[in-house]
């Protein structure tokens, strides 16, 4: 409860303050204190040490992973401030207004770590999404901006109406909108309920894979994260998928037997085909933030190994993945913001000119590939281990490491341009001491997952 | 009534509002379609909670059953209201910018 009503406080707090003061770094330094506050306060309610207490009537239902995972995020969510603190101030004129649809995101993610209900979770996805679409749409003036902000919010919408359709379909067939209500298969003549639910959970299932962006329901991804601010980008592709994700496990952790045989043979299509279409689409691409975009779709072809298999092993892998794939994806997008030209050419010879910025970079960018003794290979590891714990056809486990194998074609073409090609890479401004130091605290973290993968999930268990 | 009219009808309600959705170019006209699904998910929500509250009233006199669908109803339209500001607020700061609400101009970020 902590998180929920502190997240939702603090975003109050930062509409508030942009009344009372125009000093962007004032605003900064309330947003980082608000986010200090409310990690704290997850941290403690984790501990049995709730200091909100509120019947809720069943609708939530705090579980130690719900609330560790909701602490990873806000972690990550505090990387981002340091990292793009910066960047924000300089997206638009209403910085106060932006840290605090952020945190309207994070109540968001509080309520889907914890949801009991499909009320819930229709209201956590809900809370998620609308502040994002503003967020969009912040650069005003900018007309790819606008565009990105519109399809956007009409493509999240329809997929409101459809999970809608879902929820009310599923609700028809038991008769409540509890997670573990699983029918109380009301004999009712007329009614055949025994399609209801079913038909259901696949338009659930459609509009969760629209808002994780997976295949076959991707194709607003790359427009929404190419014409959206760098810095939203890099918001929505990581701490907003990852939450996804969580939700999208824990709904279906319980309700996927309702859908029978037919659940396995949908995730494999989804699978296979999200990390055909993320992996192949991104070779092509010449700008670096597009083939990011296609980079993520790719990453949730991975992510939804952990739905597949849904064991131990696989709650596990989520938590490691999204750890790894925020922070990496979060640095890669704050070095990106200090490009002049977003274009694989941007990069050339940066490794001459910012030595530091280019080999942090590279860091990152092995992390998302997966190369081993950094946090991303583990991430890999732990979803294909999974799978392969779960009974997954040997097929679909090469069939992902031949994908793995063909991203790292495109996560070293920016490495390649850094280090093997002559040119000056034009920054937009200097970079300060500050955040070289940041960017490598988070490269070295990244690598020290690498090695010691445990140090994230003993907290799990302790 | 039987149950299975609502459900056709808030089915073919929904269907229409998809229909529009994939086929209309007006950002505005849209965006309606996506209410008319809203609004079917809600009759269809209200049609079902009467006829679960209709068959448990039949062994409890008292029963609650079914009830929580129509506070979902409520729920929903909340929710709806919230996305129609923003949504008219970014259709509108399209329109300062393009002096134009089709959506076929949304193409800049194709190439």
């Amino acid at each position: 409860m902590n998180a929920i009503i502190l997240s939702a406080l603090a975003g109050v707090v930062m509409m508030l303050s942009g009344i009372f003061t125009n000093k962007q770094s004032v605003i900064k330094l309330v947003s980082i204190i608000a986010l200090l506050v409310l990690i704290t306060g997850n941290v403690l309610q984790t501990y049995g040490h709730c200091s909100i207490q509120i019947d809720t009537k069943n609708l939530l239902a705090f579980s130690k992973a719900g609330l560790y995972f909701n602490t990873l995020i806000f972690i990550s969510t505090f990387v981002y401030f340091i990292l793009s603190g910066k960047a924000i101030e300089k997206a638009g004129v209403n910085v106060a207004e932006y840290f605090a649809l952020i945190f309207f995101v994070l109540c968001g993610v509080s309520i889907l770590t914890s949801f009991n209900g499909l009320l819930m979770f229709f209201l956590g996805i809900e809370i998620l999404s609308i502040p994002l679409y503003i967020l969009t749409g912040s650069d005003k003036r900018n007309l790819k901006s606008n565009e990105a902000s519109l399809k956007y919010f009409l493509m999240g919408s329809f997929s409101t109406g459809l999970m809608l359709m879902g929820i009310a379909l599923v609700f028809g067939a038991t008769g409540n909108f509890s997670l573990n209500a699983t029918g109380q298969k009301t004999a009712y003549d007329v009614l055949n309920a025994g399609i209801l639910a079913p038909v259901g959970l696949l338009f659930i299932f459609i509009s969760m894979l629209f808002k994780v962006s997976a295949a076959p329901f991707h194709f607003w991804t790359p427009d929404v994260y190419d014409g959206a601010p760098s810095v939203f980008t890099s918001f929505m592709s990581t701490i907003v998928k990852a939450a996804g994700f969580y939700a999208f496990i824990h709904l279906f952790e319980t309700k996927s037997y309702d859908l029978g045989p037919s659940w396995k043979l949908l995730l494999t299509f989804a699978i296979v085909l999200t990390l055909l279409v993320g992996n192949i689409t991104a070779i092509f691409q010449h700008s670096v933030k597009r083939m990011l975009a296609y980079s993520s779709i790719s990453q949730a072809g991975f992510m939804l190994f952990s739905l597949y298999s849904s064991n131990t092993l696989a709650k596990e892998g989520i938590f490691i993945y999204t750890v790894a794939y925020s922070f990496a994806t979060i640095g890669v997008f704050a070095i990106l913001i200090y490009l002049k030209d977003y274009t694989f050419d941007g990069y050339n010879g940066l490794a001459k000119t910012q030595p530091v910025l280019a080999f942090t970079n590279t860091v990152f960018l092995l992390s998302l590939a997966g190369i081993p003794l950094t946090a991303g290979f583990f991430g890999k590891y732990f979803m294909l281990a999974s799978a392969v714990k779960a009974g997954a056809p040997l097929m679909l486990v090469i069939v992902a490491v031949l994908f793995a194998a063909i991203s790292v074609y495109y996560y070293f073409k920016v490495i390649q341009a850094m280090y093997f090609k002559q040119g000056d890479a034009e920054l937009n401004d200097n970079v300060p001491t500050s955040f070289k130091t940041a960017l490598i605290a988070i490269a070295i973290v990244i690598i020290l997952i690498g090695i010691f993968p445990s140090t994230v999930l003993n907290w799990l268990y302790f | 009534m039987p149950i299975q009219y609502y459900i056709y009808l808030a089915l073919t309600l929904f269907t229409i509002g998809i229909i529009g959705v994939l086929t209309r170019r007006n950002a505005i006209i849209i965006f309606m379609c996506i209410e008319l699904m809203l609004n079917a998910v809600n009759l269809l929500l209200v049609a079902f909670s009467k006829m679960h509250n209709g068959i448990a009233l039949v062994t409890n006199k008292d029963s609650m059953v079914g009830i929580d669908a129509q506070l979902f109803v409520f729920f929903i339209m909340v929710v709806a209201a919230a996305e129609v500001s923003v949504g008219l607020a970014i259709i509108v700061m399209m329109y300062r910018n393009t002096h134009s609400i089709d959506v076929n101009f949304l193409n800049r970020l194709k190439n």
